[in-house]
């Protein structure tokens, strides 16, 4: 298991390697003269250009320039956003417990959906459940998450008034509690400020499901076949030949296994989610990261993009490594393939 | 048995059980003639602004209502099918050739070749597509042209591992050996033995990811990237619309919106139905 976990751990090595060639490269790609826009005054003059550029190692050659850079990662120094004035990793650090609880709440919401209608699907093939489940995950997958955001908001906010304003995590008026984890509820249930929870739950609600909808599809369908798949192997005969009840066979003996590739998907469903992230977060008035970059982006300020662009790539790299090791702890046949 | 008669019948089979695959045939027909004769059909001129007919609700006149500007809102959705359908076109048709083309060869060939394409596709596509397509447009420069680039260059992965895979296990089936024992070459056996028989699960994908480049265009306009107002388009459309909707001006972001869902949905449910149709393996 160990030696399965080290080599799992070397093979991301490369994949983070390209993510910071890659990053660099965007940075070099992008429009404009950094110099320019750093140098103070509305018209630079020459001299002073040539000394921001100096300064932030643009007169250097291109490989020098992303050793500096780097070198730059490793002591933890991701440039500054020059519009909020504060260093990217402080802005990146404050900031992503707010999407991660979104994220996180919204695949635990789609989840508790696609998981039961998946395997409703699979058991009751072919009939109105199943076609039900095709529909109901055909429709999440087509839905701009914009587009059900916005409609979420115009009948749950201002037409029936049951959510509240989309704005922020939590309420104005209510302080917020300690920050420890920055996770807005895990830190207002540990200094038991109910208040602050019950504000910070109402608000995550519309932008999770918004979230939720969109994931749905893959989930429910990968259920529903790896289901099929497990429902008519021999195990499952013999099981039922013993005359297990069916909530045994289909619960304990086939659920089990029909897991394991749904895992495997969780990778792919986790960087869509981060994906679509930018757009809710701006929909819902949300101060994760996803708002941050694309507010930076919009103004031309482009360490932020830089940043984020690295920030989700590392995520992605570990929430696919801790699925592989989820999957080899389930599965030990795994364990060999790496 | 003439395959030819017996794929129509299957067809007409499939298409008399699930009425969803008419109802996506139908759609994707609908947004096709949109997109031709959209603005020929549209009552109104989508950029005329009519100060004196500011945000109607939908109504006799104007079906789906004025914008801020007196613009009508029917016409610019209508307006809208051809742009986004343009962008959805040439992505994927970009994406599909040149993805299927190195996909193709990767699986052919194998080697070193298809080692590095298939670590590059692998890697591109962990990433989230969207930050991947917002990221290369604000590299590349604001507007269409990019548009349509960024989007060919997120889908590109999914066209050279499909057709890696398909032209990898293909090549060593008996049929192909027999193609080349007989003497066909390399060029050959591709056009005419590989390709054909790839082709199917090629169709469902490039019908998935039409409706997905659409999805992808709206969302990048909708965030102020690539296609910029006063442009009728769905995405920027329900962008403009949000504040207003929030004043309970619903249909500023109702209309264009469900016309892009709707977009979105017959093209996905259009890969479903190629699937059923296309697809051996589940007959």
């Amino acid at each position: 298991m160990l030696t399965f976990f080290v080599r799992r751990l070397l093979a991301a090595v490369p994949a983070i390697c390209t993510l910071v060639v890659a990053t660099f490269l965007i940075m070099r790609v992008l429009p404009g003269d950094p110099a320019a826009f750093f140098a103070s005054g509305p018209v630079p003059t020459a001299e002073e250009t040539a000394y921001v550029r100096q300064k932030l190692g643009l007169d250097r050659t291109v490989p020098e320039q992303l050793l500096i850079y780097v070198k730059d990662i490793a002591r933890a120094d991701l440039g500054m956003s020059f519009t909020t004035g504060r260093p990217v990793l402080t802005e990146l650090r404050e900031r992503l417990p707010a999407s991660l609880e979104l994220a996180v709440t919204a695949l635990l919401l789609a989840l508790a959906i696609s998981i039961p209608l998946g395997v409703m699907a699979a058991i009751w093939r072919g009939s109105p459940v199943d076609h039900l489940a095709r529909v109901i995950s055909s429709i999440g997958v087509s839905m701009p998450t914009f587009v059900t955001g916005l409609l979420l908001t115009y009948v749950f906010f201002l037409w029936l008034g049951l959510a509240p304003e989309p704005v922020d995590r939590i309420d104005m008026f209510i302080a917020a509690p300690p920050r420890l984890t920055g996770f807005l509820l895990i830190d207002s249930s540990l200094s038991g400020r109910w208040d602050a929870l019950q504000s910070a739950a109402g608000r995550l609600v519309l932008p999770s499901i918004t979230m939720a909808i969109f994931v749905l599809s893959p989930l429910t369908r990968m259920t529903r076949s790896s289901m099929l798949g497990v429902l008519s192997s021999d195990f499952v005969r013999t099981a039922r030949a013993m005359g297990l009840s069916d909530v045994t066979v289909y619960i304990r003996y086939a659920l089990r296994n029909a897991l394991l590739p749904v895992l495997t998907t969780m990778g792919i469903v986790f960087s869509t989610m981060l994906g679509s992230n930018v757009l809710v977060e701006r929909v819902f008035g949300w101060p994760g990261i996803g708002s941050f970059a694309l507010n930076a982006l919009l103004a031309s300020d482009y360490a932020p993009v830089q940043g984020f662009v690295l920030l989700m790539g590392l995520l992605l790299v570990t929430v696919n490594l801790a699925i592989d090791v989820a999957y080899g702890l389930a599965d030990p046949r795994a364990r060999r393939g790496v | 048995m003439q395959p030819s008669s017996s794929i129509v019948s299957h067809a007409a089979r499939i298409v008399t059980l699930n009425w969803l695959s008419v109802a996506a045939v139908a759609t994707v027909t609908i947004l096709l003639l949109l997109a031709v004769f959209g603005p020929m059909l549209a009552p109104f001129d989508p950029y005329a602004t009519d100060l004196g007919h500011v945000l109607l609700p939908p109504g006799r006149t104007h079906w789906f209502g004025t914008d801020q500007l007196g613009r009508d809102v029917l016409s610019r959705v209508i307006v809208s099918a051809r742009l986004d359908l343009f962008i959805a076109v040439c992505a994927v048709t970009a994406s599909f050739t040149i993805g299927v083309g190195i996909g193709g060869l990767s699986g052919y060939l194998g080697g070193a070749f298809d080692l590095w394409t298939s670590r590059i596709a692998e890697m591109l596509q962990v990433f989230p597509l969207f930050v991947l397509a917002m990221a290369l447009v604000a590299a590349l420069g604001n507007d269409l042209r990019n548009v349509i680039l960024a989007t060919a260059i997120v889908n590109l992965p999914f066209y050279v591992r499909l057709a890696r895979v398909e032209v990898g296990v293909l090549s060593s089936q008996l049929f192909v050996e027999a193609a080349r024992v007989a003497g066909n070459g390399d060029a050959r056996i591709i056009a005419r033995v590989l390709l054909p028989n790839v082709m199917p699960n090629l169709m469902i994908q490039l019908s998935v990811n039409l409706g997905w480049a659409i999805l992808n265009a709206a969302s990048l306009s909708f965030i102020g990237l690539g296609i910029r107002p006063p442009t009728a388009e769905w995405g920027i459309m329900v962008a403009d619309g949000a504040a207003q909707a929030m004043a309970g001006n619903w249909w500023l972001v109702v209309f264009p919106g469900v016309a892009l869902a709707l977009a979105v949905f017959a093209f996905n449910l259009l890969g479903d139905a190629l699937r059923d149709i296309l697809d051996v393996r589940s007959r």
